[in-house]
Order: structure tokens, then C-alpha cells, then sequence
């Protein structure tokens, strides 16, 4: 695929610089029931073939936060966004309609998480694939078609030929998402936001999946957003993990540093969750006890206060800011968390 | 496939034999003997024993049933019992083509106003256009066509003069006349039309919108107007299909007042005409001829969705 | 792996996100303004109407119409925001104008021969009456008089005595024709269930207006025909909800129950089954009403259902055709406003209580 990271080449800006830019974003939505801030004011950077794992609840804002950054949510009549996003350099909702569209499928290409729904029944694999194709390239039918066949073959799907005439529901789940992938990537985003984008699969197909994002990420070069609810999906394939409770950020780290060395109490919660293989067997998995707070009305300190076996009465007094955390009395730029009682503070 | 294909038929077959029956069973209904209703009153007893032999009223129900259908299966329809005692085939086929005429138009002029409606509508969900439509639409079905339709010949006919009130033109004997003069009356079977087709279709679009895959097409950089047309329209159309059909009765019971409204001489003026003057053989094989088709054509329904949806498509074929 | 590590479920407010989400972009919260600029639209519109029914007695028609519908539509703006006001964002003035028109129809329809009302049928009596008035609320006929000067006001209520007893008779007819053949085909299935489906199918396959025309062909057209008539087009459907919830109640427990404790077949279907397949007919019928009436007033509109001179809206609305309508407009246009009236509101408060009471809720 030298040619395709040739074009790639050619359109990121300067080596080095970041991809993605989130700076304080904050995504309120207006419901029947009142607002909520799904999205509380969160900040970050991503760089050229880097991978930043999104963890968290169902709820926790983290699906709202990617749709945020792609600009596929905008301030209207439902939802009010706040601060920036840049993909590429490009103010996201700063830019005109004709500018987005651009970007979308451009830029940045987006996976979801369930293949069944993500590809309109009634069309055909390639169809998927060229109108995208030429849209953004201007392609004629011909040379769409062939690019098509190319995609799939790069996604790993044999008889590429034979697949652009058939539709959705004549693959199998791991194809189709496969296909869903090749859509997002047929004009070699700098970005890839994969919204839990093996949690519909078997667990066989999962890795599948998951090992050719890895693999496509080295052939083209591009930034990966994880998004997942599993810390295990994102455990060997982030470089760094933020960990989302509530609509913020809790903790982020380097991936090693996160799971070796956990700060907050959440993060530490849903590493215990994790099965593994050398548990002796019959022992209970830990669960985290209760449910995430309502974001209509969140709790006015540390939002896991409530379900927090280290909380004290200073955690519902006022939110904790995201620190920096020491490592030998040195703050770890990569490293930060927001909780007033971390665990494992003095352990480094 | 061959099964169900099968049973179809069968179901069908039922079906048109029960509505022949009920049809040729319309003339025992007749209060009064249809001999006298043919002659009128006041004739010789031998006069009126004569028509019913020529009826062949006095055989028993089943033999008349049989020979009745056996002559309509061979296309004959009897005659008319009522001056000038035309035949009934030759009467309904010069109307049908009328009929059919304004039916397709009505329906293609709803289609045409119903789609960009219903897109616009389900596009700006909840905003003011959506309302307005969406409002208009309810208001619009509680219009019965007799009065929409004298309504627009008031504004259209009568105050402005843009289009003819009466008259038909051929369309063999003219394209340009027959659509001038067929517009009007297209309008007012459309409106009903439109409005029953942009409620559905609104509301399908907008369960449609918040698939997956419009997100997905979206993210690829998909301008609005492609993901309505391409990706969101053929999604949302099984529901307007299904409502094809059931909406087909009341197609021809507006074409039919349509025609009476604007006397022009199609199946509704015929069958009006007929029940006016209790032509009961011309009504009996009108009856019969729309009853056919509507069944026949609620069939073709019924396969077209095979064509719209592939999932379909595979399960059946 | 991946499923354990799986956090408890979604929160309430993860679903009121998705709701929020998904929901199409839109409906914006009503700006509630202030209570005085409703008032003094309810005020304004009020005016108009009052200027509208009694400045405006000699002027042209349609102005005076005009200036009545823009004070109605000002009155119904100012009265809905002062009400959504006082009983929260859910009031829906609508609605309860419709029940309140239908309540005020059907009383007025049920006293019309005891009302001090004009004549409504009677030529010989209106010789000296005059004929096409215009329609004036503080002259001896309110709504004006026909081209026999019959009162049109008394002519408007008693048809809709006609159209009402035709309707419900139909629609009474139907529901209980129409609920035991689909309780019994729903119940019974097989052989039962294949020939009730293909009769309803038989009647389905005669367009409803053909089969009325049919009908009146052959039959005179009394009330009691007509509703007999009206009610075959309102058996299919019956047929077909009771026989589908027929099919979703027998498999439920308290059935299952019933018949286990040795209740008969019969009882089973009166006393456990048609109770639970009456809502959802119910909840329908309004619809078929609205429909009937329609029907109705559409045969007698083609001269082949009530006939004249007693009053009906479909051959009231007839007298209309031709050059009369164009010199008096208000023929046609009042009983077709009653009528339309009548037809809007049973539609929108039987959509509501479909959606209410129908967990099916078909979408038609």
C-alpha cells in the first residue's frame, strides 16, 4: 500500500504534529427531563499513528464524546457544544456544512459499533464503498469499483470482486464489519474513530477485527480513537488509555502505567473486574457496586463518590481537578487523574 | 416459494368466486321483481313471464349462477336493462380506460407532491415546516373528496378559468387536451393521496433516519440530499407500499366521485349512472370488472416488495 | 473475557442521553412569554370574531369570513399558550375542542325536535320564507336558508340525526358481527379461520364505495339499509383486530388458567377473551365512525343515499353543484364545515385513543 500512504504523506501537515486536538470539550444535551452534561469538559491530543483507548461505562459519555469530536453532533435545538476540536488543523465546528462533509470520510472515518445496522440493507457492499470513493475523489464508476475491490482485499476479505455485488445481509457479521472499516477507510483518514467497534462480534472474530486495526494502522499510518466499554479490548492496543466516568475524564495514563499503576479508584474498580487467566478459579470477579450517577442532577463533588469504597466526606464537598501524578515527587506529564484519595499513590 | 404461490392462487380463486356470487346475488335483493323493474308496471302477465324466462330468472340459483359466470368468464356481460340496452362489456370498456387514466395520474401527482413533503417533513423533525405539514396532512384526510373536489372547482374552474370544469378529450385524440382536462380532476384524487402518503412516509423517514447507517453515511461524507434519496427513501418505503394497496379502495371511490363531480364518462359515471336508474346487469358487470382488478392489483402489491427490499427478495425466491 | 469485565447496566440517564440522541433534531421548548401577550391575543382574536359575526353583517361574504377565521386561529393561539400555562406544557387545547364539538353535535343532534329551530324539511310551510340568506347569527336563521328557504341551521342538526344513527347503527352492527367472527376464527383457527378469511377477504376485494353503490342499486334507501350496508364496510377490519389480539390473548396464562379449571369453550371466549379484544375495537372506533359518516354523506352526496328533502350533509352539500355554490357559497360551506368538523375531530381523538389503548397501534 505504498501509494495510499503516499497520498497520506502528502496531506498531513508537518511531522509531529498532532492529528486529533480536544481542548475542554463540553457536550450538553437538552432533554424532556432537563440537561445534561454528557460530555464535561475534556482535553487531549492525539498524534500521528498513535492509539488513545476511550474506557468506560455504558452512559459515561464516551460514544457521545467521539460523535462530539466528529463533528456529527453541532449545537441545535437538542445539544449545546463547547470548546475545540481540531482534526488535521481544522476547527470542527468551526467549519461550514460543505467543509464537514469534506472532512467526514476524509480526514476522519468513523467504524460503529454494531455491522448489522451501520450498512443500509437495501444497498449493495460496493455501493457503500464508491460512493464515498467518488465523492471525495471524484472517481469515475469504473476506477471506484476497482479501488472498492482493493479496500476489501485490505480488509481482509476474500473474492473482493464477487463481494461489491452482494449485499449486507448475504455476509457474515465479522464481514461486515470488516466492510464498515473499508468504508471508513477508503480515502486513508488521518483519524479513525471506532466506536466499540467489536462489541456486536463473537469473541473469535473480535480479536480478528482488532488485530487488523492494528495492522492497517502500521500500513497507513493513522491515529486510532478505541472507543469500548472493555478495558480488555483496549489492554495491548492503545499506547494510552483515558479512563471516562460520568462525562469526565477520571484517569489517563500510558497504557502500561495505567494498568500496572492505576491512581483512581474507578480505574482501579474496573482492572479488578478483569478475569484472568492466572486467577485461582471459583473466585468471585469484583463488581462495582451500584450504578452511574444521574446526569441530570450529578453528584455535586467526585461523581464516583457515592460508589466509592475510598470515599471520604471531603469527596462530595467539590469535584477533584485532573492532576498531574508524581512519581517520585516528579509529576508524570502522562499521567493524571482527578480523585482526592488515589490508591497506589506512594507505591512509585 | 411454490407453495405459498400456490395457496395464493388458490385464496384468490376463493375470493372472485365469492365476489361473483355476491354480485350476481345483487338482483335477488331487489325488492321488487326484476321484470317489472325492466317492463315497468302495468303489463300482461305473459309480458313479464317472458323477460324472466329470457333472465332465465325461473331456473334454479345454481344453474343461473353458473351460466351467468360462464357468460362473464367468456366476456359476456349481459345487456343493459334499461334504454337503450347497450352492451354492458362494450359500455364498461369505453369507460375503463377514463378510470384508469385518472387513477394512475391522481396517484403519480400524489407521489410527486408526497415525497419531497414527507422528506422536508422528516428532515427538520419537530421544527415549523414539519408542523405545518404534518398539520395540514390530518387536516387535509378529513376532507371527504366530494367536497375537496367542489372546492377545487370552485377556486380552480369557476373563479380562476385556468382549467375546464366538464368535458374529456381522448387521449388518442389528443395528449395535451387529455392531460389539460384530466389535471383537475387528478388534483382532487391526488389530495387525499398526498396527504395519507406524506403521514407515512414522515414517519417511517424518520424511524429510518436514526439507523445506524445513515450516521455511517453521514460519517463518509455524505451530502443530505444523497442520504434522503439514496440511502433513506427505499428503507422507508415498505410502509407506503403496504398502504398502496389498502389505499387503492379509496383511490377508486374518489375516482369515482371525481368522475361524477366533473362528468366525465368513466367507470364511476357508469356505475352512478346505472345504480340511478336501476340498470342492476350494469352494475353487476362493473362490479365485477373493478373487483378483479383491485384483487389482481393488490397481488402485484403484494410481489412488488421483493423489489424494494433484497432481504425479501431472498427469503421468497 | 469481554463480558465480565462489563460494568453493571446502563443508567436511567444513559436512556434519557439516547432518547435525546436519537430523537430527531427538533421540537424545540415552547417559549412560554409572558402570560399578558397571550391574554391580549385570546383578547384581540375575540374582538375579530365579534367584529367579524356582527360589524361586518353587510359586508362581502368572504371578508367577513376571512376576519372570522384570522380572529379564531388569534383566539386559539392566545387560549392554548394561557392554558398550557396554567395546566403545564401537556395541555392539549385541541383535543378538547373536538370532544367539545362532538358533546355539543350529538346534544344538539338528540334535542333538535324540541329546539326552537327553523323548518328543516317542510316545502309547503316556507313558501313565504326567503330563500338562499346569508348566513347572519342574529336573524331568524342563523346560518341561512337553502334555495326552498329551509333553515339551514335546522337542516345541519338534523341530518346530523341521520348521519349519527346511520353511523352508530353501522359501527354497532359491525362490532359485534365483526367481534365474535374473529373471536371464533382466532379461537377455533383452522378450518374456521381459513373460511371467515376468505369472506372478510371477499368483501375486502369490492372497493368500499363500489360495494355501497352496489347496494343502494338494489336496496331502498332507508336508514336501516343504509346501516346494514355501512356495516359490512366496517365488518373486515373488526374481523381482523379480533382476530389478531384474540390470537395474542389465547396463549396468556388466564386463559391458559380458565381452561385448565374446565371452562367451556364458549365461556372461555365471552368471558376471558371478549373483554380484552373490546378495548382495542373500541379504541377504534371512533375511527370507523369518522369513516362511516364519510361514507355516508358521499351516497347520499351521488343522490343514492338519503334522499331529499329530508336533510343529510352529503346531499345538502349536493344541492350546491352547479352555478348555486358559486352564487351562495355558504350551501356548501356550512354543512361542509360541520362536516369537516365532525370528521377532524373524531379522527384526531380516535388517533389518540388508539395510540392510547391499542398496544398494536397499527400505523394507519
Amino acid at each position: 500500500m505504498s501509494s495510499t500512504s503516499a497520498v497520506l504523506q502528502e496531506r498531513s501537515t508537518e511531522p509531529g504534529a498532532p492529528v486529533l486536538v480536544v481542548d475542554d470539550l463540553r457536550t450538553q444535551i437538552h432533554t424532556p427531563r432537563g440537561d445534561v452534561q454528557a460530555v464535561d469538559g475534556i482535553s487531549f491530543t492525539l498524534g500521528r499513528g498513535e492509539t488513545l483507548g476511550i474506557v468506560g461505562e455504558s452512559g459515561s459519555g464516551k460514544s457521545v464524546l467521539g460523535r462530539t469530536i466528529m463533528g456529527l453532533y453541532t449545537t441545535g435545538p437538542t445539544m449545546t457544544i463547547t470548546g475545540r476540536v481540531l482534526i488535521a488543523g481544522k476547527d470542527v465546528h468551526a467549519l461550514s456544512t460543505t467543509a464537514l462533509r469534506d472532512l467526514w470520510g476524509g480526514d476522519v472515518g468513523m467504524v460503529f459499533q454494531d455491522p448489522m445496522t451501520a450498512l443500509n440493507p437495501v444497498k449493495k457492499v460496493g455501493v457503500h464503498l464508491t460512493e464515498s470513493l467518488r465523492k471525495h475523489r471524484g472517481m469515475n464508476r469504473a476506477q471506484a469499483a476497482a479501488h472498492a475491490a482493493e479496500l476489501l482485499n485490505l480488509v481482509g476479505i476474500p473474492e473482493p470482486r464477487r463481494r461489491l455485488d452482494q449485499y449486507p445481509h448475504e455476509l457474515s457479521g465479522g464481514m461486515r464489519q470488516r466492510v464498515v472499516i473499508a468504508m471508513a477507510l477508503a480515502n486513508e483518514p488521518a483519524l479513525l474513530i471506532a466506536d466499540e467497534p467489536t462489541t456486536a462480534l463473537d469473541v473469535t472474530v473480535q480479536k480478528q477485527i482488532l488485530d487488523l486495526l492494528e495492522r492497517l494502522q502500521d500500513e497507513l499510518g493513522m491515529a486510532i480513537m478505541l472507543i469500548s466499554h472493555n478495558l480488555g479490548v483496549v489492554a495491548g492496543r492503545a499506547d494510552r488509555v483515558a479512563v471516562m466516568y460520568a462525562g469526565r475524564v477520571a484517569e489517563t495514563a500510558d497504557a502500561a502505567t495505567l494498568f500496572d499503576v492505576p491512581h483512581h479508584p474507578y480505574t482501579e474498580a474496573l482492572l479488578e473486574a478483569i478475569p484472568r487467566l492466572h486467577q485461582p478459579p471459583h473466585v468471585r470477579l469484583a463488581a462495582i457496586d451500584g450504578a452511574p450517577p444521574n446526569m441530570i442532577a450529578p453528584p455535586v463533588g467526585c461523581r464516583f463518590a457515592p460508589r466509592c469504597r475510598y470515599a471520604q466526606p471531603d469527596c462530595t464537598a467539590a469535584p477533584p481537578v485532573l492532576d498531574a501524578a508524581l512519581v517520585r515527587g516528579v509529576a508524570d506529564p502522562r499521567h493524571s487523574f482527578a480523585c482526592y484519595h488515589p490508591v497506589n499513590a506512594g507505591g512509585q | 416459494m411454490g407453495r405459498t404461490l400456490l395457496k395464493r392462487a388458490g385464496e384468490l380463486a376463493a375470493v372472485l368466486l365469492i365476489v361473483s356470487f355476491g354480485t350476481f346475488m345483487l338482483v335477488s335483493l331487489l325488492p321488487n321483481d326484476p321484470a317489472v323493474v325492466i317492463l315497468g308496471e302495468g303489463r300482461e302477465p305473459a309480458e313479464y313471464a317472458a323477460v324472466r324466462e329470457d333472465l332465465g330468472l325461473d331456473d334454479p340459483l345454481p344453474v343461473r349462477y353458473v351460466d351467468w359466470l360462464g357468460s362473464a368468464v367468456t366476456g359476456d356481460l349481459g345487456e343493459s336493462v334499461v334504454p337503450p340496452y347497450s352492451d354492458v362489456l362494450d359500455r364498461v370498456a369505453a369507460a375503463l380506460p377514463v378510470s384508469v387514466e385518472l387513477a394512475v395520474l391522481g396517484l403519480g401527482m400524489a407521489l410527486v407532491f408526497s415525497i419531497p413533503l414527507a422528506m422536508w417533513s422528516a428532515y427538520r423533525a419537530g421544527g415549523r415546516a414539519d408542523r405545518i405539514i404534518s398539520a395540514s396532512a390530518f387536516g387535509v384526510l378529513s376532507v371527504p373528496s366530494f367536497l375537496a373536489g367542489l372546492l377545487v372547482i370552485m377556486v380552480f374552474a369557476n373563479q380562476l378559468g385556468w382549467f375546464p370544469r366538464a368535458q374529456w378529450v381522448r387521449i388518442s385524440d389528443s395528449l395535451g387536451d387529455n392531460l389539460y382536462h384530466a389535471f383537475l380532476p387528478a388534483l382532487v384524487i391526488a389530495l387525499a393521496e398526498t396527504a395519507l402518503f406524506t403521514r407515512i412516509l414522515r414517519n417511517d423517514l424518520i424511524t429510518t433516519l436514526q439507523e445506524d447507517f445513515i450516521l455511517a453515511a453521514k460519517a463518509k461524507g455524505m451530502s443530505a440530499r444523497h442520504i434522503l434519496l439514496s440511502d433513506a427513501l427505499r428503507p422507508s418505503s415498505f410502509s407506503m407500499v403496504t398502504l398502496l394497496g389498502i389505499s387503492l379502495g379509496r383511490l377508486i371511490g374518489s375516482t369515482v366521485i371525481v368522475e361524477y363531480l366533473f362528468a366525465l364518462p368513466g367507470m364511476g359515471s357508469l356505475v352512478i349512472g346505472a345504480a340511478n336508474t336501476g340498470d342492476f346487469t350494469m352494475v353487476q358487470g362493473a362490479v365485477l370488472v373493478i373487483a378483479v382488478i383491485y384483487v389482481l392489483t393488490n397481488l402485484l402489491i403484494d410481489l412488488s416488495y421483493g423489489v424494494l427490499d433484497p432481504r425479501i427478495r431472498r427469503a421468497h425466491v | 473475557m469481554s463480558e465480565l469485565t462489563q460494568v453493571s447496566t446502563p443508567p436511567a440517564y444513559g436512556q434519557a442521553v439516547d432518547a435525546a440522541v436519537s430523537s430527531p433534531p427538533g421540537r424545540r421548548r415552547r417559549r412560554s412569554g409572558s402570560p399578558w401577550g397571550a391574554a391580549a391575543l385570546a383578547v384581540l382574536g375575540v374582538a375579530g370574531i365579534a367584529v367579524g359575526v356582527a360589524a361586518l353583517r353587510g359586508a362581502n361574504g368572504w371578508l367577513q369570513l376571512a376576519v372570522i377565521v384570522a380572529g379564531l386561529g388569534l383566539a386559539y393561539a392566545g387560549v392554548g399558550r394561557l392554558l398550557r400555562r396554567r395546566f403545564g406544557a401537556g395541555f392539549d387545547l385541541m383535543s378538547w375542542l373536538c370532544a367539545g364539538w362532538l358533546v355539543l353535535l350529538v346534544l344538539a343532534a338528540l334535542l333538535a325536535p324540541v329546539l326552537p329551530l327553523g323548518e328543516h324539511q317542510d316545502l309547503a310551510s316556507t313558501l313565504d320564507a326567503p330563500v338562499f340568506a346569508r348566513p347572519d347569527l342574529f336573524s331568524e336563521y342563523p346560518l341561512g336558508t337553502n334555495n326552498f328557504g329551509l333553515d339551514l341551521l335546522s337542516r345541519v342538526l338534523h341530518g346530523a340525526r341521520a348521519s349519527l344513527i346511520v353511523a352508530l347503527g353501522a359501527v354497532a352492527i359491525g362490532l359485534v358481527v365483526g367481534a365474535a367472527l374473529g373471536i371464533v376464527s382466532g379461537f377455533f383457527r383452522k378450518a374456521t379461520d381459513a373460511v371467515i378469511g376468505v369472506l372478510t377477504n371477499s368483501l375486502l376485494a369490492v372497493p368500499p364505495l363500489i360495494l355501497l353503490i352496489a347496494l343502494a342499486t338494489v336496496l331502498d334507501p332507508s336508514l336501516r339499509n343504509l346501516a346494514f350496508a355501512l356495516a359490512l364496510l366496517a365488518l373486515p377490519s373488526v374481523v381482523r383486530i379480533a382476530r389478531a389480539s384474540t390470537m395474542t390473548f389465547v396463549q396468556r396464562e388466564f386463559v391458559l388458567a380458565a381452561r385448565a379449571m374446565g371452562a367451556s369453550r364458549m365461556r372461555v371466549m365471552t368471558r376471558e377473551l371478549l373483554p380484552n379484544v373490546m378495548l382495542p375495537l373500541l379504541s377504534y372506533a371512533m375511527v370507523m365512525i369518522s369513516v362511516l359518516i364519510v361514507a355516508e354523506a358521499s351516497l347520499s352526496f351521488l343522490g343514492l343515499g338519503i334522499q331529499p328533502p329530508d336533510p343529510s350533509w352529503g346531499n345538502m352539500i349536493a344541492e350546491g353543484e352547479g352555478d348555486a355554490f358559486e352564487q351562495h357559497p355558504h350551501i356548501v360551506l356550512v354543512p361542509g364545515l360541520v362536516l369537516f368538523l365532525t370528521v377532524f375531530s373524531l379522527n384526531l381523538l380516535g388517533e389518540k385513543a388508539r395510540k392510547r389503548f391499542d398496544p398494536r397501534q397499527a400505523k394507519l
